[in-house]
């Protein structure tokens, strides 16, 4: 079993996110269960989208301590909060930032991709909505998923303009881990 | 054919494979999104409902009372404090025997507010004279909407089914779910032919007036319905299998690895997924422990609880609701279907998880098991905050 686990704010997309990933993996065989947990139930306020993986139906319905995977949709969210807690000695981070975005201190195996989803959403889709790129990211850094299985996902998620533009951000965001693993 | 879906729009999509005449509902959270989707598909033409928008939950429940007793198949669903909005309308519609079909989106109750899932909403109506089921995931929980409708439509039944879902872990939850095929739905779901209707044209009335010589003779008459609901659950079970394929038993309850079992965790509901986890877990350590899932709360299955748990020493029962003031609700039955019999369990702890959307996690229910032992406990509170209490209480 993989456990995925978004960090995000509420009217970020995360449950996009949990929900285009889950699809992914159920195009692939698996059994996800993707879901959220909300927390003031407000805009703007910090909350969690998760995603279980398994070969077998999922039955365990308790939120992710112990991610495989972490995704974080907002950096400014690791201000003020661990997003890492928990993740496995040999877990792996793809996060929404620039470059120069300053992270805490990991573990010897652990890994982080950081992903310019924001600028790529914003290229492509005009709003900085950057889910799709940072999906496109997470299928590249993990090879769970395919990137056609994703972009079938977003043609049946999004249309007209939206879905251009996100299966653009899927592809660019792909790439650009491509390229830092090849780097 | 599999989808993978989220459990309120799965909902919705078998609501309108079930074609009903009339739907109306009030949104509340987490049960809005059912709704939201059923209103979106008779928007768009692709269900021939009539979608009757109202202003409160009262108004929702008095609409498929009235509309149900012209008799057409209805649809309503709510949460928390719409269901309590409802409740005096909820206890007509048993009374008047009509087949209503409702989702409760389980809740936690106000106040403090709070949106998240607990049980307390629905077991808080247990005696209402609607049958309960509540629902493991959201297979299930897109299956028993079609039982709800062909338990409480039959004739020998004549009464309303709650199809209880933990409110976000399933409805806000996305799954793959087999959705049933029309034509299959239509084979197991005749056409809803009424006893009897409001008719302009053969006028009869409903839901008069019943003076103490007539009154208890209605309630005996859904109490003695409920108690042979017993059977007829097993027998559209067996129906259902026949038609889709799977097998929900007796649809009363669901024994996991309780046959040689010293501790058995009794509990409802979503949290049966992590209870099995961990029932896996001590299993491959060597550790007889197992589970009683149960589904039918009412009518309240004693006697197949009475089989299933009448050899096994230890039985804890947890509770996402709590009786304040009494034993938890679901303990009260375990405890009540073991007295006066010669068999049967040397303790029966009561415990209370989950509260307000409190995560039950492998963790708490590993604390049930350690706290399982020869001393008896009533609604122990798993997973409580020292912090807060201290808070409370002081040092």
């Amino acid at each position: 079993m993989k456990e995925i686990r978004i960090h995000a704010r509420a009217g970020q997309g995360a449950i996009t996110t949990a929900a285009l990933l889950g699809f992914g993996y159920f195009n692939e065989g698996k059994y996800a269960y993707a879901f959220p947990n909300f927390g003031a139930a407000r805009m703007g306020a910090p909350m969690n989208a998760f995603v279980r993986v398994d070969s077998d139906p999922v039955r365990l319905r308790s939120q992710i301590y112990e991610p495989d995977y972490v995704i974080i949709v907002d950096p400014t969210l690791m201000r003020g909060f661990n997003c890492f807690s928990g993740l496995k000695e040999n877990g792996l981070a793809v996060i929404n930032g620039k470059n120069d975005l300053e992270l805490p201190k990991l573990k010897a195996k652990q890994k982080v991709f950081v992903v310019p989803a924001s600028e790529i959403a914003l290229k492509n889709i005009g709003r900085p909505l950057g889910n799709t790129a940072l999906i496109g990211a997470f299928a590249a850094a993990t090879g769970e998923l395919k990137l056609e299985n994703l972009i079938e996902v977003v043609k049946k998620r999004f249309s007209g303009k939206a879905q251009a533009g996100n299966i653009q951000a899927v592809k660019e965001g792909f790439e650009f881990v491509k390229n830092k693993l090849k780097g | 054919m599999k989808e993978f879906v989220e459990g309120s729009h799965a909902i919705a999509e078998i609501i309108t494979k079930t074609n009903p005449g009339v739907i109306s509902a009030y949104p509340i959270t987490p049960q809005t999104h059912i709704v939201e989707d059923l209103a979106q598909m008779v928007a768009n033409g692709e269900l021939k409902s009539q979608f009757v928008n109202v202003e409160s939950e009262h108004s929702a429940a008095s609409v498929v009372l009235g509309a149900s007793a012209t008799g057409v198949r209805v649809y309503t669903a709510t949460s928390s404090q719409g269901l309590f909005y409802m409740q005096e309308v909820v206890f007509n519609i048993a009374g008047m025997r009509l087949p209503v079909v409702m989702t409760c989106a389980n809740r936690a109750i106000s106040a403090p507010i709070n949106i998240w899932n607990d049980q307390q909403d629905s077991i808080s109506l247990r005696d209402a004279g609607w049958i309960q089921i509540y629902a493991e995931d959201n297979q299930e929980a897109v299956d028993f909407h079609l039982i709800a409708y062909r338990l409480g439509e039959d004739k020998r039944v004549m009464l309303p089914v709650m199809v209880c879902m933990d409110g976000f872990i399933l409805t806000h939850g996305m799954e793959t779910v087999d959705m049933p095929e029309q034509d299959k739905v239509n084979k197991f779901l005749p056409a809803y032919k009424p006893l009897y209707k409001l008719d302009p044209a053969n006028p009869i009335s409903m839901g008069l007036l019943a003076d103490p010589d007539y009154y208890m003779e209605t309630r005996f008459a859904i109490q003695e319905t409920m108690k042979q609901s017993i059977e007829y659950l097993s027998e559209i079970s067996a129906e259902f299998k026949s038609v889709f394929g799977r097998d929900y038993k007796d649809l009363l309850v669901e024994e996991y690895q309780t046959k040689d079992a010293e501790k058995v965790i009794v509990a409802m509901g979503s949290v049966c997924g992590t209870i099995k986890e961990v029932i896996d877990e001590q299993r491959s350590k060597g550790k007889k422990v197992g589970l009683l899932r149960i589904i039918s709360y009412r009518p309240f299955p004693y006697a197949r609880v009475y089989e299933a748990l009448k050899d096994v020493p230890k039985v804890a029962v947890l509770d996402k609701a709590v009786s304040l003031g009494a034993y938890a609700p679901i303990a009260v039955e375990i405890k009540a279907a073991f007295y006066g019999k010669k068999k049967g369990p040397k303790v029966i702890s009561s415990f209370v998880a989950g509260l307000g959307g409190r995560d039950i996690t492998l963790e708490s229910i590993g604390e049930v098991l350690r706290r399982l032992s020869t001393k008896e406990v009533n609604s122990d509170f798993i997973d409580l905050k020292p912090e807060l209490l201290k808070e409370e209480y002081g040092e």
